[in-house]
C-alpha cells in the first residue's frame, strides 16, 4: 500500500440476495484529504461505508483502510478509524463528561489520559459550565461538535463522518466544518457524506454514487469544469438524474 | 387569510420554544419557515394542527380558530409529520387506501390532484412503505397528506434527510399544488430551499428573525459580502479571523464570504495581509449576499 | 361506518404482517396448555425406590410385590445396611427409601403393631410428600385387606370423595389459570402495544389530524383482538377437553359469554395502559409486571388465596383474573348456571366500565 494513500478500494462489491448495494468500487483516499463521498438515497453510501469501516463483510473486491485488510483485521481497522454519525453520537443520558468517558474508555485509552484529554476538548470547546450537564438537554448544533471531538479522542488516523450536520443551523455548521478543516490540517483523513451540496464544496476531493457506483471521482474545481455547472449541486443534478 | 398567527408562545418545562411568534399566510400563498433543528418549527406546527396548546397568542386555520374549532381545522387540512409517519408494514396502495377511507374519500375521487406525484410511486405500489427509499418515501407521504384535498398544506421539514434530486422533484410538485389553489406552509433547515418560498420566515431560538420575500430579505443584507479564495482554504480561515478588521468569516462552498467592519473597505489591503500569511493564489471581489448570509447576520 | 371497517382491515393488516407476533399469539396457548397439563403435575408415576427388608418374610414379600406392582413407585433396588441409605439418596437413585424392621410378620401377629419406615428425599417437598401419602394408602390398603380375614369387632373405614374432580388432576386446576392468563397477556399487552405503536411510529400524529374519531381508533385497534381472542378461548378449551378429558359440566355458552366478558375486561386494561405509555416498551413492562405477576401470583391459580396473609388477600379482591378464575372452575367443574356465578360476572363487569372510564377520561386529543 503506498504510504500516501489511507484507504484503497478495488471493486469493491456488496450484494444482498439478487440486489446488488455497491458495484465494484475503486478509489483511492490520500492522507489528510477531505473526502466527500456523495450519493442519493439509496445509492449505496452506507452500505459502502459499512464496509469500510469494518462492519460489513464485502461480497468480493479488496479493500485496505489504514493499512489493514476489511476482509481479515477488521478490529484493527475499528482501532484505528474514528465514527460519528448523525443518528448516534452520544448518549443523551450521560452528562458530557461522561460521554467523554465511556467513549475514551472503549477506545482503550488510559485513565489518566482520558483525564487529561477530556479537560483538553472540554477548554478547547468552551464546556466548562456544561460538562456536567446531560448531552441531551444540550442544543443539536453542541452535541454533533462534541461528538466530533470525541470521535477524536484515540487519535484515529481517518475519521468516518455520516452527515454530521444535518439540521443543524447555518453558524454552527460552518464551525463544525472549521473543525474539519484543523483536523485535516493536522493530517487526519476526513472521509464526509453530506446532503449539502455547498459542503460538498468543502472537500478535496468529492465521488458521486449513483445505482451502487461511483459516476464521478475529482476536485469540486474539476467536476464542474467537466460538466459545465456552476456549482456542485448541478454537478450532482446532473449526474445523479442522468 | 389562511393562516393567522397572533402573539404565540409556548414553553416545555420552562423552556420557551416558541416566542411572541406572529405571522400570517396568505390564501394560495408558498410560505416557508426557515430555521434549524431546535428553533420551535416543529411545535409551530404542531400548534397549527390543533396538536399543542398555545401557552399564550391565538391563531387561526382557513378562518377556524386552533383550540375552538379544532374538529372544522382536522376535516381540513393536511399534514406531513417531520418524520415519515406512515405505516411501514402496509404497502403504498395501503397507505394510500387507508387515509382515503379515513377522510372519507377514495384515491379515485381526487385522483387528479396526486397524479403527478402518484405515477412516480405506482410502480412500486405493492411494496410496503418501509422499503422505500427516502424520496419515494417522502412522495408516499405527501400523496397521502394530499388525498382529501386539503385547504392548507402542512409539511415539516419533508425534505430533512433527503438527497438533492429528490428534494428538488419535490419543491416542484409543490409549486404545482401551490397553482391548485392549496396554501401551503413549510418547514426546511435548507436554507437554499427559501427561494423557491413565496415569502418566508427565518426563525431561531423560538423568534422570527426577518418575514418578507427572499429576495427582498437577501437585498436588504446591510453589508457588502466579499468571496474570498486561496491555494489553503484551512489556513486561509484561520488567517481572516485573525484580521481584525473582519465583520463576519464565513466558508460558503469553494468560498469565504467575507464582510468587512469598516465602510471605505479596500480589497487590496487584505489581499496584502493574506500575502504576508504565506497564502497564494488570492481571489477576493464582490459577491451577491444570499438567505443564509441573512440568516447568519441576523442570528450572529 | 366506512372509516371505522377501513381502520380494522388496516389493523388486521398489521396483525397478519407480524408473523413472529401472531405465532407466539396461537403457538402460545397451545404450548401453556401442553407445559401444564402434561409436565408440570401434581401426581407421581413410576417413583424409583430402594428397598430395606430386614426380616424378608410373607408379609414383607406381599407389602414390597403390592408397592411396587403399582404404576406408581418401581424397585429401583435392594439395600442390606443402614450406610447403604445414604449412599443411595446422594446418588440420586432413588426417591424414596423403605425399611421393614425385624420380624415383621411376627410383630404383626403378635403385637398387632409393626413398623415401615418411609425416608423421603425432600429436596423436593411436593414430591416427597405425596410418595408418602401414596406409601400410606397402599399400607392402608393392605391392612383392610388382611383385617377382613382376621374379623375385628369394631372396624372404621373412612371413605373419601373427591368432588368436581374426583381423580385429582391437577389438569383441572391449571385450564382455568392457564386460559385467563392467556387472555390478559393477548388482550391487554397485544392492545397497549399495538396502540403505542401508533404513538411511537408518529402515525398517531396523523389519526389525530383527521377526521377519524378518537373513539373510533380506540374500538378499531381493541376489535381484532376481541377476534383473536376469543379464538384462543376457544382452542385451550378444546384441548383440554380433548386431549385432557377436562369436563365442561356447565354451559358452553354461559362459558363463552364469561370469556368475552373478561376479554373486554383485560382490553380495557389494555387501553389505560397505552394511555399511560409512551413507547412499546412501556407497555409491554408495565402490562408484563402489572398483569402478568398478579394474575400468576395473587388470582388463586398457583397459591391459594385463603393461605395468603391478610394484606394480600385484599389485594386479590381487585384483580379480576381471580374472579374469572372462579367463574371458569364454577362452569366447567361444578357446572353451576348464572345464579351462583352472578355477583362475580358483576365485579367484572363493574371493573370493566371503571377502566373503561379512566382510560376515556386519559385519552388524548391532543400530543399533551
Amino acid at each position: 500500500m503506498n504510504n500516501q494513500n489511507v484507504i484503497e478500494a478495488q471493486k469493491l462489491t456488496k450484494k444482498f440476495g439478487d440486489f446488488t448495494a455497491v458495484n465494484a468500487i475503486s478509489f483511492k483516499v490520500k492522507k489528510g484529504e477531505i473526502f466527500g463521498f456523495l450519493g442519493a438515497n439509496g445509492a449505496g453510501k452506507t452500505t459502502a461505508m459499512k464496509m469500510l469501516i469494518g462492519i460489513s463483510k464485502p461480497t468480493s473486491g479488496e479493500a485496505k483502510v489504514v493499512d489493514y485488510d476489511v476482509y481479515t483485521q477488521p478490529e484493527l481497522i475499528k482501532n484505528n478509524i474514528g465514527y460519528m454519525s448523525q443518528k448516534f453520537a452520544l448518549y443523551d443520558d450521560l452528562t458530557v463528561r461522561e460521554n467523554i468517558t465511556f467513549f475514551g474508555g472503549i477506545y482503550g485509552l488510559k485513565r489518566s489520559e482520558i483525564k487529561q484529554k477530556a479537560e483538553a476538548l472540554i477548554n478547547e470547546l468552551g464546556l466548562h459550565e456544561v460538562a456536567a450537564d446531560l448531552v441531551g438537554s444540550l442544543p443539536l448544533g453542541w452535541k454533533q461538535k462534541i461528538a466530533f471531538s470525541v470521535a477524536l479522542l484515540h487519535e484515529p488516523k481517518i475519521i468516518f463522518l455520516d452527515e454530521p450536520t444535518g439540521g443543524v443551523d447555518p453558524i454552527t455548521r460552518r464551525q463544525f466544518w472549521e473543525m474539519i478543516y484543523k483536523t485535516a490540517h493536522e493530517g487526519t483523513t476526513v472521509f464526509v457524506t453530506t446532503h449539502y451540496m455547498d459542503e460538498a464544496e468543502y472537500c478535496d476531493r468529492v465521488s458521486i454514487m449513483v445505482n451502487g457506483k461511483i459516476k464521478a471521482l475529482d476536485s469540486p474545481t474539476e467536476l464542474k469544469k467537466q460538466f459545465q455547472v456552476a456549482s456542485m449541486n448541478d454537478v450532482f443534478l446532473k449526474l445523479a438524474r442522468g | 387569510m389562511s393562516i393567522s398567527v397572533q402573539h404565540i408562545s409556548k414553553s416545555f418545562k420552562e423552556i420557551p420554544a416558541l416566542r411572541d411568534i406572529s405571522f400570517e399566510v396568505k390564501e394560495g400563498e408558498l410560505f416557508g419557515l426557515i430555521g434549524p433543528d431546535g428553533a420551535g418549527k416543529t411545535t409551530l406546527f404542531r400548534i397549527l394542527t390543533t396538536l399543542l396548546f398555545a401557552d399564550k397568542g391565538t391563531a387561526t386555520v382557513a378562518g377556524n380558530d386552533v383550540v375552538a374549532d379544532y374538529k372544522q381545522i382536522r376535516n381540513s387540512v393536511g399534514y406531513m409529520p417531520g418524520r415519515f409517519s406512515l405505516y411501514q408494514d402496509l404497502t403504498v396502495e395501503e397507505n394510500l387506501t387507508f387515509f382515503a377511507t379515513i377522510f372519507g374519500t377514495t384515491l379515485e375521487e381526487n385522483y387528479d390532484l396526486i397524479k403527478d406525484i402518484y405515477v412516480q410511486i405506482e410502480p412500486f405500489k405493492t411494496r410496503r412503505a418501509g422499503k422505500l427509499s427516502g424520496g419515494m418515501k417522502q412522495k408516499l407521504a405527501l400523496s397521502c397528506s394530499l388525498i382529501h384535498k386539503p385547504k392548507v398544506l402542512f409539511l415539516d421539514e419533508p425534505t430533512t434527510g433527503v438527497d438533492p434530486v429528490s428534494r428538488k422533484e419535490f419543491w416542484e410538485m409543490l409549486k404545482r399544488l401551490q397553482k391548485k389553489g392549496i396554501t401551503i406552509l413549510v418547514s426546511t433547515p435548507y436554507m437554499d430551499e427559501a427561494a423557491l418560498c413565496d415569502r418566508i420566515a427565518l426563525i431561531q431560538d423560538g423568534k422570527i428573525l426577518q418575514i418578507d420575500t427572499p429576495e427582498t430579505i437577501a437585498n436588504q443584507f446591510p453589508k457588502k459580502i466579499y468571496d474570498v479564495k486561496a491555494d489553503n482554504m484551512y489556513l486561509l480561515i484561520e488567517s481572516l479571523k485573525e484580521y481584525s478588521h473582519n465583520h463576519s468569516v464565513y466558508p460558503f462552498g469553494e468560498f469565504v464570504h467575507y464582510t468587512d467592519q469598516r465602510d471605505d473597505f479596500m480589497p487590496q489591503e487584505l489581499t496584502a495581509f493574506l500575502q504576508s500569511k504565506g497564502l497564494k493564489n488570492i481571489y477576493i471581489n464582490t459577491t451577491q449576499a444570499t438567505i443564509e448570509d441573512a440568516f447568519m447576520e441576523l442570528a450572529k | 361506518m366506512k372509516r371505522f371497517i377501513g381502520f380494522i382491515k388496516k389493523e388486521f393488516y398489521h396483525i397478519f404482517r407480524d408473523r413472529r407476533s401472531l405465532f407466539i399469539l396461537f403457538g402460545m396457548p397451545v404450548a401453556q396448555i401442553m407445559l401444564f397439563g402434561f409436565a408440570i403435575t401434581n401426581e407421581i408415576n413410576n417413583v424409583d425406590i430402594a428397598i430395606y427388608d430386614k426380616s424378608n418374610d410373607v408379609t414383607t414379600q406381599q407389602l414390597i410385590s403390592k408397592i411396587t406392582s403399582s404404576k406408581y413407585f418401581t424397585n429401583k433396588q435392594r439395600i442390606h445396611n443402614e450406610a447403604e441409605i445414604e449412599s443411595v439418596f446422594k446418588k440420586g437413585k432413588v426417591k424414596a427409601v423403605l425399611i421393614f424392621e425385624k420380624d415383621f410378620d411376627k410383630k404383626l401377629t403378635k403385637n398387632h403393631q409393626a413398623t415401615v419406615q418411609i425416608i423421603t428425599d425432600a429436596t423436593d417437598p411436593n414430591t416427597a410428600n405425596t410418595i408418602s401419602n401414596y406409601v400410606n394408602s397402599i399400607l392402608k390398603n393392605y391392612q383392610q385387606e388382611k383385617n377382613k380375614e382376621v374379623k375385628l369387632a369394631y372396624q372404621i373405614v373412612p371413605q373419601t370423595r373427591m368432588y368436581y374432580n374426583p381423580e385429582l388432576k391437577s389438569v383441572f386446576m391449571f385450564v382455568p389459570g392457564v386460559m385467563t392468563i392467556i387472555l390478559m397477556l393477548v388482550s391487554a399487552m397485544m392492545t397497549s402495544i399495538s396502540i403505542t405503536r401508533e404513538k411511537e411510529m408518529g402515525t398517531m400524529e396523523i389519526l389525530l389530524v383527521s377526521p377519524i374519531k378518537p373513539y373510533q381508533v380506540i374500538i378499531g385497534k381493541v376489535f381484532p383482538y376481541i377476534f383473536l381472542s376469543i379464538i384462543n378461548a376457544a382452542v385451550i378449551i378444546v384441548l383440554s377437553i380433548f386431549i385432557f378429558k377436562m369436563p365442561v359440566e356447565g354451559s358452553l355458552f354461559l362459558l363463552g359469554l364469561e370469556s368475552i366478558l373478561f376479554i373486554i375486561n383485560a382490553l380495557s386494561l389494555g387501553i389505560l395502559i397505552s394511555t399511560i405509555s409512551e413507547t412499546q416498551q412501556t407497555a409491554m413492562m408495565v402490562s408484563l409486571m402489572g398483569l402478568m405477576l398478579p394474575v400468576i401470583l395473587l388470582s388463586g391459580f398457583i397459591f391459594p388465596i385463603s393461605s395468603m396473609p391478610l394484606p394480600l388477600q385484599i389485594i386479590s379482591h381487585i384483580i379480576p383474573a381471580k374472579w374469572f378464575i372462579i367463574i371458569l372452575k364454577a362452569i366447567m367443574l361444578k357446572g353451576v348456571g348464572i345464579s351462583f356465578i352472578w355477583k362475580e360476572t358483576l365485579i367484572i363487569l363493574g371493573m370493566t366500565l371503571f377502566f373503561m372510564g379512566l382510560s376515556i377520561k386519559k385519552y388524548k386529543i391532543r400530543l399533551e
